[in-house]
């Protein structure tokens, strides 16, 4: 038996072990090269650890009362992975010619991550809670690390401020919902809230606020607010994360709680998670129409991918958890090309290309990082072909097999809406370039060699996955597959 | 596998222009046309090899199945094979798709300047797209191809075209093109995904092959909404006369080729999907749904030709003829017998042909004039030598002069019609009245009249010459001898009319007239 837990928590161990190595190497001595590289190597080899968990654990593995690691959480933990290791990679690129110190931004990232992973595993309001904070706290040293930036700052202390109200609400809810049930496991939350006679308000609040906590760091509307200016300040390595990693253990963790407390079976969370679906997709498609910053536009462009998410929840039907799961997987591919694209394009020193109109005519002087956002763009428009259209038709599937016609008819308007923006930014990579918009097209003459490698590595093995998951995604699908979770017996302790 | 080398070949063909812009552009247009050649060479094979007597709706003689098929295993959990048919209704329409696509890339040999390798990409890849459309038995690959082929249209639009002084942006056009139909094709999806669930549910077989589907047993209402999905898609692409509006800003601001692709090709994927989709999966809902589709099929030749007679703009009078052709489609595509549907058929190839070679004489016009509007246009006659001959020959095909094909479409549409609803018809027949209306005002506006100046213009070059020859002699061929196209159609729209003729309103003079050989 003390075997088998070891094997089970060594994504975890691993990621644990990484931060205190990389912080002991940044004590001894600051070497960029030899951080990054550290960082990386822990990520890879906790990736192949949540690949051996995937294998071996046949049936879900309760370790302790807090966490649960099953094939659930194996696949949100990879998918955490791979976010992390694609931000180390970019990171690389982007901090090479950055002045100040450099090295804690792997540190944070490597603290955030295990935070992300405990959450994905957790089955207990209270490592849900130490994951979430443990995700949080170092987001805000990332958005705000280019302290010289007035921009960063600001986006660090926007986002600090607005995850410390989110964790307020989200302790209350823990608190409401404890107060009636007198648990704090998730599985035996449902069960004993199902014994209470009648609806009980108190629930109802508890549950009303953790939908809040959770809602805002989905930057669902109307949450959403700090969302724009975060993506627009934060550096764009760190924004990969934040809309990916962080949102995926968020989501993951939503959708465990649900399926486990039996939530779908409340129609007031139904309802309430209805309507956050409907006013995302709509807030979010039709605010991005008037963006001419990418990130920004990006950013809308999150919060309906996380409304139309909320509607493969929702439906709740057998095909809900693969839903949920191609979606995430797809969304976070795309996502994250879309942000390495601007990464490479961009570098602290000057400003960051941000601005659409600054990559006008990028295709016709560095067509294979064009290329890449133009797919990734399309693929966030959910076009056929494209890793992000399976994400969506999923998304319909689910909902159709639940007979949700309502969110469906919001996800087709809200798709076409979507259309204009995405069409219109990637347009401007085809056009031909203005004199302004030559000099970004140019690769910087020094420093191309390792520190563009790093990034632009990670951008081809991003592309390949994009490029796989729209042609052949049957290997995803059946990953996706196998994260079904039933509702858990309570007796499953260890 | 000789259907997959059909979608391949210009595919592969695309990607070898985009690497050859760098070296040599003449080499990019020479494997462009090269590459729709083999295709067409590769669809005449299969017409002679083939034989064209099958489809897969079961006829009288035998249970049907296709000509050729190719299928593999794509998304095994989801139930989706990436399979291929071909029978005689995709035959023509891929031998169709060879041909003009030739001719487009023919036509902008010099139209176009800049990126000329991208640009052959962007119109092989969408050809590929049409091709996909018409040999998919899946409705997942269906869709696929359906959205897929969007994508390099758009960029045709967007990259390549033409702005209008005073008028809208060319990317105005290309999004509301491409939000159109996608948003469309998205209701759509989600029929298909209605109809494989309730297929699921009935059989326990997750699928979304078209064989299997068929068998599909649908209560009315169910039926009803699952069909109005795919007529919202195939509406638009049409398009029908609300949903049209994107046609004639596409057409007024795409280059030639994007024009001859737009008219010629991808209004006939929606025809194709009433045929292939609609009529056979939702027989009974079809026949409900008929007498308000014929209205909306006499309501477009009639608008179409009544906007056609008001524009000033070359492209988009011819865009606002192509409307009124497809009322006349959608017309014979619900009447459902036999007759009408060859019509319909006839219809696709020569509106086909007929708006190929109209679109590429106002490319022409305009390299040459540098206007399209017809205000200042007048006298060409005398200014030309050839080119305004091609020019009444055209636009006599597309009002429909007997020996040509235009006319044999739109008789058999008629003569269909009227035998399920006669009402209908009559009101039809008015389209033709129109269409020798508009036809003869553009003929007049552009070639007679006062010229401007008696000035020679550069007449059509031995390139130019031979693709509207090509074009002029399929037409006649389609108008004269009509036969090799009648037999290959026949056995799908026997099938077709068999499928859904009890439902329609049918009187038993139906085997007086047949189109046989």
């Amino acid at each position: 038996m003390t075997q088998l837990p070891l094997l089970a928590l060594s994504p975890l161990l691993i990621i644990s072990a990484t931060c205190i190595i990389v912080m002991l190497s940044i004590a001894i001595r600051r070497r960029h090269a030899r951080v990054a590289s550290l960082s990386m190597a822990g990520l890879a080899l906790a990736l192949l650890a949540t690949a051996a968990v995937w294998h071996t654990t046949a049936m879900s593995q309760t370790v302790s009362t807090l966490l649960i690691i099953d094939r659930f959480g194996a696949f949100y933990m990879a998918l955490i992975l791979i976010a992390a290791l694609a931000t180390t990679g970019l990171s690389y690129t982007y901090l090479h010619r950055y002045q100040g110190r450099r090295e804690e931004l792997y540190l944070l990232l490597l603290l955030a991550t295990l935070g992300g992973m405990v959450m994905v595993a957790s089955r207990h309001f209270a490592s849900f809670f130490v994951g979430f904070e443990l995700l949080s706290m170092p987001m805000y040293g990332m958005a705000a690390y280019l302290t010289k930036e007035h921009r960063s700052l600001e986006a660090g202390l926007k986002y600090l401020v607005l995850s410390a109200v989110a964790s307020a609400f989200i302790v209350f809810g823990m608190a409401l919902v404890y107060a009636q049930s007198g648990t704090l496991v998730f599985g035996e939350i449902g069960a004993r809230l199902a014994a209470l006679s009648g609806t009980d308000h108190i629930v109802i609040l508890g549950g009303a606020l953790l939908v809040t906590g959770l809602g805002f760091k989905l930057s669902l509307a109307p949450f959403h607010l700090w969302t724009p200016d975060v993506y627009q300040g934060a550096p764009a390595p760190v924004v990969a994360f934040l809309a990916t990693a962080s949102k995926v253990a968020v989501f993951a963790l939503l959708l465990r709680y649900v399926v486990e407390t039996q939530a779908t079976h409340s129609p007031a969370l139904i309802d309430a998670l209805s309507m956050l679906a409907i006013l995302s997709i709509i807030a979010g498609n039709v605010l991005a129409l008037q963006q001419s910053n990418l990130k920004r536009l990006l950013a809308y462009s999150a919060i309906a991918h996380f409304g139309y998410m909320l509607v493969a929840l929702i439906s709740a039907g057998p095909l809900a958890t693969e839903a949920v799961g191609v979606y995430l997987l797809t969304y976070s591919v795309t996502t994250l090309a879309a942000f390495g694209v601007i990464t490479l394009v961009s570098s602290p020193l000057d400003h960051e290309a941000q601005a659409i109109a600054d990559y006008r005519g990028l295709f016709w002087q560095r067509p294979g990082l064009a290329a890449t956002l133009t797919l990734a763009l399309l693929s966030l428009a959910g076009v056929p072909l494209t890793a992000g259209f399976l994400g969506k038709f999923y998304v319909l599937g689910a909902g159709v097999d639940s007979r949700q016609w309502l969110l469906i008819g919001a996800v087709i308007i809200g798709s076409a809406v979507g259309l204009y923006f995405y069409l219109r930014a990637m347009i401007q990579l085809y056009l031909s370039p203005t004199p302004a918009t030559a000099v970004l097209g140019q690769t910087p003459a020094a420093s191309v060699a390792v520190p563009a490698v790093a990034g632009g590595g990670m951008l081809i093995a991003l592309l390949l996955l994009m490029l796989a998951l729209g042609l052949y995604p049957s290997p995803f699908v059946r990953l996706a597959q196998g994260t079904a979770i039933g509702p858990q017996p309570t007796t499953a302790g260890p | 596998m000789i259907l997959l080398s059909l979608l391949l070949v210009p595919l592969i063909g695309g990607l070898l222009c985009w690497g050859l812009q760098r070296t040599d552009v003449g080499y990019a247009r020479h494997i462009a046309l090269g590459t729709m050649a083999v295709v067409l060479a590769l669809s005449v094979g299969l017409w002679l090899t083939g034989d064209y007597s099958q489809t897969l709706l079961p006829s009288a003689q035998a249970s049907g199945h296709w000509v050729q098929q190719f299928s593999v295993p794509w998304i095994p959990r989801l139930g989706i094979r990436f399979s291929l048919g071909l029978d005689g209704l995709s035959l023509l329409l891929v031998a169709l798709t060879g041909l003009l696509g030739m001719l487009a890339v023919a036509c902008s040999w010099r139209e176009i300047e800049s990126n000329a390798g991208f640009f052959y990409m962007n119109v092989l890849w969408n050809l590929a797209g049409v091709i996909g459309v018409f040999l998919a038995t899946d409705l997942f690959v269906f869709f696929l191809f359906w959205e897929v082929m969007l994508v390099p249209m758009f960029f045709l639009i967007a990259l390549w075209g033409h702005d209008i002084p005073g008028g809208r942006p060319r990317l105005y056009a290309a999004i509301k093109f491409f939000i159109f139909t996608q948003s469309a094709g998205l209701v759509m999806l989600v029929a298909i995904l209605a109809l494989v669930f309730v297929h699921y549910h009935t059989s326990g077989v997750l699928t979304f092959g078209y064989g299997e589907l068929l068998a599909t047993p649908l209560e009315s209402g169910t039926a009803w909404w699952i069909m109005l999905g795919f007529c919202l898609a195939f509406a638009v692409k049409l398009p029908v006369v609300p949903f049209h509006s994107w046609l004639p800003d596409a057409h007024s601001q795409a280059p030639t080729a994007g024009s001859v692709i737009l008219a010629g090709l991808l209004l006939k994927t929606a025809a194709y999907g009433f045929l292939r989709y609609v009529l056979p999966l939702f027989p009974v809902a079809a026949a409900q749904l008929a007498p308000i589709a014929m209205g909306l099929g006499v309501l477009g030749i009639v608008y179409g030709a009544i906007c056609a007679f008001g524009q000033n703009d070359t492209k988009r009078l011819v865009a606002y003829t192509s409307i009124s052709h497809m009322g006349f489609i959608l017309l014979g595509v619900f009447a459902g017998n036999e007759l009408a549907l060859q019509g319909v058929i006839m219809q696709i190839l020569a509106h086909g042909i007929s708006a190929a070679g109209l679109f590429i004489l106002c490319g022409e016009l305009q390299e040459r004039l540098e206007t399209r509007d017809l205000r200042k246009m007048g006298g060409l006659w005398g200014r030309f030598a050839t080119l305004p001959q091609f020019g009444l020959f055209f636009i006599l095909a597309s009002l429909g002069l007997p020996g040509l094909g235009n006319f044999l479409g739109e008789f058999l549409i008629l003569l269909g019609t009227f035998k399920a609803h006669p009402l209908m018809a009559m009101a039809g027949t008015v389209g033709l009245v129109l269409s020798a209306v508009y036809s003869l005002v553009l003929m007049q506006r552009t070639f007679y009249g006062k010229a401007s100046s008696t000035q020679a213009i550069a007449d059509l070059d031995r390139r130019e010459f031979a693709i509207l020859g090509t074009l002029a002699a399929v037409m006649i061929w389609l108008g004269l001898y009509p036969r090799p196209f009648f037999v290959v159609s026949r056995a799908p729209m026997q099938a077709l009319e068999r499928l859904y003729a009890p439902e329609a309103n049918r009187p038993e003079a139906s085997s007086t007239v047949r189109v046989d050989p």
